[in-house]
């Protein structure tokens, strides 16, 4: 393989121009005029049954179409959670129910020929509701009389320890070594619980569909998904259809973090298209974009962890509590990533122990957000971290250099993998470096009632889910020697197809601009699970790696026929196949040229990548705040942060990604926060409610890279994605510590919560 | 009602609903740069301009644009493509959904401000909001194009 020329540059977005210049290439943009207008009438209620329902008056409306209830749809329970089949999450909806379980549940399904008309049809719908008690409170949640799925065609499809009857929709418990020796043998406890909240993705583009008719008769969705072939399998679930009669397509989708891997509402468009024949979209308001949807799990996790005196730590213990609400989409995983994300950080110790619960609540069901569950985990464990050293009266930073794992450590807690890839020591004496760690911890006060106070947080992800991942692509030989990619994976802004294109550039020996990239069409795309688990870099970018070399071999087989040799005496450089032992050469543009006459073997490759492991990318992140003694508020100034994902396969992609995730952990640590009033309505259905950070609040942000060299990526590389979410709510809540002695173990760190601790030290 | 405006100088009439908004007019006349990303006006995605002043076009009615001029990016092509290469060689164009309202409020604010500060730049775009960025890359992109335009050296 020559040396890189596209790889580890930062190439500009093959997309980027189109985006700029606001040309139409989303969905909405796309769909055709003549798209019935479909909306959803949804649940007043966050528990109730629907007594009776009637939709004839509202149908008499002019320029209605159809009206759809629970009476109409297939009884076929499925989940919309884009994952893997069989998938951990239950099956545990139908595209309308006769019983609702949170404020927002579709009662009916409304498509006309125009909005004031389907407005007008959603007032006019009868509905008598039979209202029960909801169950609003997690903790509670587990053997409650109140039963949130009751029905007997519930189904867990994996062994995840799912029970509906007892609102469990999955229990783990996993250890290694004897726990209870091991904290026996710490001179030093601190055992905290630790809540974070619900959070939107809150990608600017809300979710939306349109669906169409083809010309075999075949339904056509158009999503913005990140999961365009689990969309295909979820829609034929639901509606009973073969997935022979579905094709989905994935235009560019303004932004996802997790939020469109789930189907959060594909079924309605295709549900209508396939019972009225007529083209059809919804497009989610914000406010249903709020409200109904997919966001992070709130979760309860008490960590308990023992120390030796100098500091070793011995014993990590978690529990976890995570509210999946009112559908068990990715429920069961993200529970998971708590434990074994982030006790893996400090493999070192002698014995771990993780036991969590998911359970089943009246509010909207929670999905996939960036981080997936490690995200709670990490400031769960990363503030306790931090709580012991104060215990242990020693410098948060040196207590995490005695303990992280290193470079070649097995993780038990991590599925029992070995680091074979770690720079975390780097990344930690670097980003200590930045922050000038040793000056500035713990606080200066200002003299003018400010403080600023540093902290810092450690972070680990995966790079895809093991064994079961799967990346695929496909690449040709054109006319004149251009190549076409053709991937799976779903490009959501991150730049996946410029960077699977940078990866095929360099073994193919050619430029980035030689190579054009196509996705995704599950008619005509190669199988890739989808653009989630911080997969398709590491997966997908491996599975560019096999197919490159599979064409290459295509290619100097053709060029050894055509110089009229055996295909062992020559090689090829990306411009020419070449006589190895004389001058003879063909250039790349006549075999191509020549491929395409008289020659029955097409110059075309095809393969795929799973993995046995997820190797690890690791981080570093350090904040610099000022804290308002009088009023609690907290203003971020600095921001520093160090990452190893191996090689940095696009710079500026890569430092965008970090900078971006590192700004929605900034927003979930100080304010986003879902939340419900006591009938369970959400207070949170807006951007006036629900504020996420702007450009004025989030300091200055730095990113450096500290790369290792992971053996089983593509060019060395591990994932970016997810990671750069997880350290910005611990290392903040450590630094409101450090300044303040103020200890917030419920996020998010409001200006309330720290001017009410800073009163009640006093 | 009787409509009578001009949508990047072409003049456009039209008999339009009295509450119809501009956005949903603007994309009818095929500008689908124009996005909606919040019915509230907090995203800054429905940036256009009326009469030269940036607005949200979301909640505007579009009566109020009657005899006026609207621009949106479809009629900024060559300025989108000259800063809008300064934010793609950041990397910082992202998914690019917020992408032409905030271009759109970057363009008012080359005109309106002289000689803008970092803190002038991010109080002029504060109501653009963008959740893939972190608005670091975003921030570089507006410095260096300022730079280009200036040909002096970003000192703000």
């Amino acid at each position: 393989m020559a040396d890189h020329k596209a790889v580890n540059k930062p190439v500009r977005k093959k997309d980027a121009m189109a985006l700029v210049t606001g040309k139409p290439v989303y969905c909405d943009d796309l769909a055709p005029k003549d798209c019935l207008i479909i909306k959803l009438l949804r649940s007043p209620h966050a528990h109730a049954l629907v007594e009776d329902i009637n939709t004839s008056i509202a149908e008499k409306v002019p320029g209605i179409e159809a009206i759809f209830t629970y009476k109409d749809v297939p009884d076929n329970r499925f989940t919309m959670a884009g994952q893997t089949y069989p998938e951990a999450s239950p099956y545990d909806r139908l595209i309308l129910d006769k019983r609702l379980r949170y404020v927002g549940d579709p009662v009916a399904i409304v498509a006309g020929e125009n909005e004031k008309a389907v407005d007008k049809a959603l007032k006019l719908i009868k509905v008598k509701y039979d209202v029960l008690e909801p169950l609003l409170d997690f903790r509670k949640a587990k053997d409650n009389d109140i039963i949130v799925h009751p029905e007997e065609n519930w189904r867990s499809l994996c062994p995840v320890g799912a029970d509906n009857k007892r609102n469990l929709c999955a229990r783990e418990v996993s250890e290694n070594g004897d726990i209870e020796k091991a904290f026996s043998q710490c001179d030093v406890i601190v055992e905290e619980t630790y809540h974070t909240k619900a959070n939107q993705q809150a990608m600017m583009e809300t979710f939306r569909a349109y669906a169409t008719k083809d010309v075999y008769n075949r339904l056509t969705i158009v999503s913005a998904t990140q999961i365009t072939f689990h969309v295909r399998r979820i829609v034929a679930t639901a509606l009973g259809i073969p997935k022979t009669d579905v094709r989905v397509i994935k235009p560019r989708i303004g932004g996802g973090f997790g939020a469109k891997q789930t189907a959060v509402m594909e079924v309605y468009p295709a549900f209508v298209t396939y019972k009225t024949g007529k083209n059809s979209k919804l497009v989610f308001t914000r406010e249903e974009t709020q409200t109904a949807s997919s966001p992070r799990h709130e979760m309860e996790v008490r960590v308990k962890i023992g120390a030796t005196k100098d500091g070793v730590i011995k014993a990590l213990e978690m529990n976890t509590l995570s509210n999946t609400g009112a559908y068990g989409e990715h429920g069961p995983t993200t529970a998971g990533l708590t434990g074994h994300k982030a006790l893996a950080l400090y493999s070192r110790a002698e014995a771990y122990r993780f036991v969590y619960d998911v359970v089943y609540t009246n509010v909207m069901s929670a999905g996939a957000y960036r981080g997936y569950g490690a995200t709670q985990g990490m400031f769960a464990v990363e503030c306790a971290v931090d709580e012991l050293a104060h215990k242990l009266d020693m410098d948060p930073a040196r207590l995490r250099e005695i303990n992280i794992t290193k470079e070649g450590d097995l993780m038990p807690a991590y599925y029992n993998e070995t680091a074979n890839s770690c720079a975390l020591d780097r990344c930690l004496d670097r980003v200590k470096k930045m922050i000038d760690w040793d000056n500035k911890y713990p606080a200066r006060d200002m003299g003018n009632g400010k403080i600023r106070s540093v902290g810092l947080a450690l972070a680990m992800q995966g790079s895809c889910i093991s064994n079961l991942d799967v990346g695929s692509v496909a690449l040709k030989v054109n006319d004149d020697g251009f190549y076409s990619l053709m991937i799976g994976a779903s490009d959501m802004g991150t730049g996946c197809d410029t960077i699977l294109s940078q990866m095929a550039a360099d073994c193919m020996c050619c430029d980035v601009d030689n190579i054009i990239v196509q996705g995704v069409d599950t008619d005509s795309s190669p199988y890739d699970s989808g653009s989630y688990a911080s997969s398709t870099t590491y997966i997908t970018g491996m599975a560019v790696v096999k197919t490159c070399a599979a064409l290459t071999e295509k290619i100097k087989k053709y060029g050894a026929i055509l110089l009229g040799c055996d295909e062992k005496d020559v090689d090829f450089n990306g411009k020419e196949v070449y006589k190895i032992s004389s001058d003879e050469k063909i250039s790349l543009k006549d075999i191509a040229n020549s491929s395409m006459c008289n020659n029955p073997n097409a110059l075309y490759a095809s393969e795929g990548h799973a993995s046995p492991i997820s190797p690890p990318p690791f981080m570093a992140g350090a904040v610099e705040i000022e804290v308002d003694k009088e009023t609690g508020k907290i203003d971020i100034i600095d921001y520093k942060a160090v990452v190893d994902c191996g090689t940095v396969i696009n710079p500026n992609l890569a430092r965008v990604q970090t900078e971006g995730g590192i700004a929605q952990g900034i927003g979930m640590a100080l304010y986003e926060d879902i939340s419900y009033n006591e009938k369970g309505v959400s207070r949170s259905n807006s951007f006036m409610q629900y504020k996420i950070p702007t450009r004025q609040d989030i300091g200055n942000v730095e990113v450096e890279f500290e790369s290792s060299y992971e053996p089983t990526g593509p060019f060395g590389a591990k994932s970016i994605g997810e990671i750069v979410i997880n350290t910005p709510p611990p290392a903040i809540a450590n630094a409101v510590y450090n300044g303040t002695g103020v200890r917030i173990r419920e996020l998010p760190i409001t200006s309330e919560k720290v001017y009410k601790g800073i009163k009640n030290e006093d | 009602m009787e409509i009578k405006l001009w949508i990047n100088d072409k003049l456009i009439t039209d008999n339009v609903e009295p509450d119809m908004p501009m956005l949903e007019f603007l994309r009818d006349k095929g500008c689908y740069s124009v996005k909606r990303g919040c019915e509230t006006s907090n995203c800054g995605l429905c940036t256009v301009w009326l009469e030269g002043k940036p607005i949200l076009s979301c909640t505007m009615p579009l009566m109020r644009a009657n005899g006026k001029h609207i621009t949106t990016l479809e009629g900024l092509q060559n300025e989108a493509m000259e800063f809008g290469a300064f934010l793609a060689d950041e990397g910082a164009d992202q998914c690019g959904f917020c992408n032409p309202g905030f271009i759109m409020n970057v363009l008012a604010m080359e005109r309106e401000l002289e000689s803008p500060t970092e803190e002038d730049i991010k109080e002029y775009l504060t109501g653009n909001l963008c959740r893939c960025t972190g608005y670091m890359g975003q921030l570089r992109a507006v410095k260096k194009y300022i730079e280009h335009k200036r040909g002096v050296k970003f000192d703000g």
